[in-house]
């Protein structure tokens, strides 16, 4: 075992601190060449992976690296940099710590990169860019370790398979070097171990006791459908009053600015609340954490970006409203109770509406089983694969070879086959076009067995487009009259296409209203009182797992449901008595006329996505058939269609083949498909990101990426870069596997229920939002109806 | 189609960005940019799906075949610079050989592309055609004039396309090449050359005609 300086042994102890078993091993295994911790918040965690470091390093070190940490966000570094200060300087050690992300400053980067810390805190972006200047062997030269924090939330993303691009080129520069990942939700430890490095070593630590959750209960029960959650308030306005401090989460940013909305509408005894989401502006969210860590705020309405990371203030009671969707990031959101290690967090669900009831139970099930949800993520994609290519073209020149055996040792790319490997390096190289070649303006050269940029010069603009992060083209929006004053927040380019002036919608808890548009800025007055018109940010639709959903079926199957509310489980028996639950060994349909309409339900439980894409290929089955669909609605769980005709015999519409190919049609013209391939294109470096202030000055030399989609599917369809992007939506938005998993599991059992009105489970489906007529040319009658309005409008028609 | 009356005459604005004058048998095109993608790679930037010059050759060879022109004027801008001019490929050249044969064929000098072609047809700086003046970008003073440039685009109903706008002293042409953006029509170098009740005609799959948005 290492041992620790006995300078920091010493201040440890005039402390009072022990070390926890778990960070004792971590400092046995110091020299194991990869470890994955698994331990609790709260557990010190990130010290039991930095005391080997500090060991190794001792009281007076030699300067070079030692030690690269890597987190998912820039805000963690500076966090972990003043964490780490205090011993370092309380043991008089010393090592120099330093952070290095976007918001570093020039003079610091530089320096940096002649001198580097002892430690070096940064992200995945910013060791990208590290890496593909030419003198990265010389800045990592003696690198001995590196420390992925929070590796779960990186392994989920592109963020992930770049990272361990980027870790398997610091190994060959240092064949020594020993990885090491840090996280408190794993549900599959040996292949996130595998993410990590081929052989890793996996130190679980005490989980801590079990947390103290619960379902909210309230007076009223939970409404039919909709997901805001604003009947609870009451209650929750009871708990934050309770309680010292209170997390209240959200799955949209949108739906977290309406609860907030009318949680101060309801807030008599004027709590100091906060919001705190994506889409607020950075000052705004800095003032939240601020107020929040000097324990000024009694409860914080926040999404995602509260998710990972920083401890504030003293939470000790955190609400998640609406079905959690996924109890990976359920356990993630409870774990910021209360994060004191060997004390139970605390935390409650707000189901949204009835079908949720049986969701959040099914969720409170699986975390109590401690089972956590996830999917396989399939083999590291290539797009990511392109750009570490063409970072490492700016490093400098390297061998194909070489590099291919390289990127085979990194997780994700293990099963890449050499074949794989080419066809990106020459997309890297000439485009991988099949008509026309750039003979003379290939991008990358090979020259004596080694290739480089053609052009050095564009090494610079290829290192401003490093990243696997995408951001979707945002508007500031301020007050209307108040240049330079602070924006109140941001919204989405195509959010801010679609007001008309006069129109209300919600940011920072404030209703305002539209006035127009001035450069890139959404200009707004405030209109108190007014009800909004809904925000649409760009807030993740989450879709319910796979295992959350075979878990809602499970319960289904039980005879009575004493653990629901009698309200829910009225319903459930109802249905029973009325029609037949689901179940996972069958699909079950349900057939009945309603006002005057045909309508049918497909009980998949594949999720919004799958669900979604399923009712676009039924109605377009039906369409064929004869059987005039006019529109349908999906949720997590079902899909409804509605039309003229009834549906009779119900197997053809559900043959996986047809299915298959009425998605390539349908997935060729299709916006998924361009906003998919323009990420892919700009993260494959076919398209440069649109800056702030290229746009300003861009003007007619920038295209849409739309065009280059059409151009490519036009004259060369199988281009790498269709391929990818068909892989990447039929994952992502369009999640066809689900289909695909369901139809395998069903086969032939597909039920059709005919009754004669409709039934309990299908009630809800009809309040549902999100209705999508089925008609072919609607978005040319869209327009031309838009037009005439205007022209009428303006007296010209 | 839509049906513009400009100084005594019925121009028609095609949904696919070109203009005709059925009366002179004359279809006028703009800012083709045929060569960006090598362009672009020559300056070693990205290397785009180098199609755009059949895909706006394509589009070209449609709109002669309709509207059965009998002279046809390139309002500059055709080539992204003179390199690309003489960087056509074989079949691509072939192609618009093919379309300019039988034709009476203007070419106008763009900024991008300032000298003359090795291609065949006439060069001008800028051609009158009664009651027309044909120039590639629009003068302050400019009167029954059609210019290009400029690329405007606008949006409606949540999509963006690009547009002609049309006052009662001018008309700004859309861009017609494949690889080409936009400018939005609320642009004060747009705003400050339209008259306040110009039309904005959007492209697309039928045309459209709104009050030129600002």
């Amino acid at each position: 075992m290492t041992a620790l300086p006995p300078s920091l042994a010493t201040w440890f102890a005039t402390k009072g601190w022990t070390l926890h078993p778990h960070q004792a091993q971590m400092l046995a295994l110091a020299h194991t060449p990869a470890t994955l911790l698994i331990a609790p918040t709260g557990g010190g965690k990130t010290l039991a992976g930095f005391l080997p470091t500090l060991a190794e390093l001792g009281p007076t070190p030699p300067p070079g690296l030692h030690t690269l940490y890597i987190s998912p966000l820039k805000a963690l570094t500076a966090d972990i940099r003043r964490n780490l200060r205090t011993p370092i300087e309380g043991a008089g050690l010393h090592i120099r710590v330093e952070d290095r992300t976007g918001d570093t400053t020039y003079t610091q980067r530089r320096r940096q990169r002649a001198d580097p810390p002892h430690i070096l805190l940064t992200t995945p972006e910013s060791l990208a860019l590290l890496l593909s200047y030419e003198d990265a062997p010389r800045i990592f030269q003696g690198l001995q370790r590196v420390i992925i924090d929070e590796i779960h939330a990186l392994a989920e993303s592109k963020r992930g398979d770049q990272l361990v691009l980027q870790i398997a080129r610091l190994q060959s520069l240092n064949p020594g070097l020993r990885r090491v990942g840090l996280s408190a939700t794993v549900e599959n430890p040996p292949a996130l171990a595998q993410f990590l490095a081929p052989e890793t070593t996996i130190l679980q630590a005490d989980p801590g006791p079990d947390p103290d959750i619960s379902m909210l209960e309230t007076d009223a029960p939970p409404p039919w459908s909709g997901g805001g959650g604003r009947y609870a308030i009451p209650a929750v306005l009871n708990e934050i009053a309770r309680h010292k401090t209170t997390l209240i989460f959200h799955n949209t940013r949108a739906q977290a600015e309406l609860f907030f909305h009318d949680l101060w509408l309801q807030n008599t005894d004027s709590l100091p609340i906060g919001i705190h989401h994506g889409s607020l502006s950075r000052e705004q969210r800095d003032r939240v954490e601020q107020a929040m860590s000097a324990g000024a705020l009694r409860a914080v309405v926040c999404t995602g970006s509260l998710d990972l990371g920083i401890d504030w203030g003293d939470v000790d009671l955190v609400i998640q409203i609406g079905a959690p969707k996924n109890v990976k990031r359920l356990v993630q959101r409870i774990g910021r109770a209360n994060h004191r290690y060997n004390a139970p967090s605390k935390a409650l669900l707000v189901p949204a509406n009835r079908f949720e009831v049986v969701e959040c139970q099914a969720a409170l099930d699986a975390v109590r089983a401690h089972t956590l949800d996830g999917e396989p993520r399939g083999p590291g994609p290539r797009d990511v694969l392109c750009q570490h290519i063409l970072a490492t073209a700016c490093a400098g020149p390297f061998n194909a070879d070489q590099l291919y055996h390289e990127i085979i040792t990194a997780g994700p790319y293990a099963l890449l086959t050499s074949a794989e490997f080419d066809a990106c390096l020459d997309f890297v190289a000439t485009g991988g076009y099949a008509l026309k070649a750039y003979d003379r303006w290939q991008r990358l050269k090979l020259t004596n067995g080694e290739w480089h940029l053609r052009d050095p010069r564009t090494a610079a603009v290829i290192r401003q487009n490093l990243g696997t992060i995408i951001d979707i083209d945002t508007l500031k929006v301020r007050l209307k009259g108040r240049f330079g004053g602070t924006p109140l927040g941001e919204v989405e380019e195509g959010f801010a296409a679609s007001l008309i002036p006069g129109d209300t919608f919600l940011i920072g808890g404030e209703v305002v209203r539209y006035e127009g548009l001035k450069e890139l800025t959404v200009e707004v007055s405030r209109t108190p009182g007014r009800d909004p018109k809904v925000a649409v940010f760009n807030g993740t639709k989450f879709a319910t797992s796979t295992l959350l959903a075979d878990r809602i079926l499970e319960i289904f199957q039980a005879d009575s449901w004493p653990d629901l509310p009698t309200h829910t489980a009225q319903w459930l028996s109802l249905q029973r008595e009325v029609s037949h639950l689901p179940d996972p060994r069958s699909l079950l349909l349900e057939s009945f006329p309603h006002d005057g309409r045909e309508h049918l339900v497909v009980y998949g439980f594949a999720g919004r996505n799958a669900q979604q894409t399923l009712g676009l290929l039924v109605t377009k089955q039906m369409e064929s058939q004869g059987l005039a669909p006019l529109g349908f609605v999906a949720t997590d769980y079902a899909t409804l269609i509605w039309g003229i005709d009834p549906v009779i015999d119900p197997a053809p519409l559900f043959d996986v083949e047809t299915l298959r190919d009425g998605l390539e049609t349908w997935l060729s013209g299709n916006a998924v498909m361009k906003r998919t391939f323009r990420s892919t294109a700009i993260i494959a470096g076919l398209i440069e990101r649109s800056h702030q202030g290229r746009r300003k000055s861009g003007r007619q030399a920038t295209f849409s990426s739309d065009i280059l989609y059409d151009t490519l599917r036009r004259f060369d369809p199988d281009h790498l870069l269709l391929q990818i992007t068909r892989e990447e939506a039929l994952r992502g938005l369009i999640d066809f596997s689900r289909i695909e998993a369901l139809l395998a599991r069903v086969g032939p059992r597909i039920t059709l229920v005919r009754r004669p009105r409709v039934t309990p489970l299908a009630a809800p489906l009809f309040f549902e939002p999100g209705r999508i007529p089925v008609h072919g040319q609607g978005r040319d009658r869209l327009a031309a109806d838009a037009a005439q309005k205007l022209m009428e409008a303006a007296g010209l028609a | 189609m839509h049906a513009l009356f400009f100084h005594g005459q019925t121009l028609h604005l095609l949904p696919s960005g070109a203009l005709h004058w059925p009366a002179e048998r004359l279809l006028v095109v703009s800012d083709l940019h045929f060569g960006k993608s090598e362009r672009l790679a020559r300056r070693g930037g990205s290397l785009l799906p180098p199609y755009e010059t059949r895909a706006t050759l394509a589009k070209l060879d449609t709109d002669l075949d309709t509207t059965k022109a009998a002279q046809v004027i390139c309002l500059g801008d055709s080539f992204d610079d003179d390199a690309a001019a003489e960087g056509l490929d074989e079949a691509d050249t072939l192609w618009l050989t093919r379309l300019m044969a039988g034709r009476d064929w203007t070419w106008i000098t763009g900024n991008h592309d300032p000298g003359p072609v090795s291609i065949g047809g006439s060069h001008r700086a800028e051609r009158a055609q009664h009651p027309f003046t044909f120039r590639h970008i629009a003068e302050p003073t400019g009167f029954a004039e059609i210019s290009g440039h400029y690329h405007p685009k606008a949006r409606l109903a949540g999509q963006s396309r690009p547009c002609f706008l049309a006052d009662r002293s001018r008309i700004v042409m859309p861009a017609y090449g494949a690889y080409t953006g936009g400018l939005w029509c609320h642009a004060p170098e747009l705003t400050a050359l339209m008259a306040p009740d110009a039309l904005a005609i959007l492209t697309g799959s039928r045309a459209l005609a709104i009050p030129m948005p600002r």
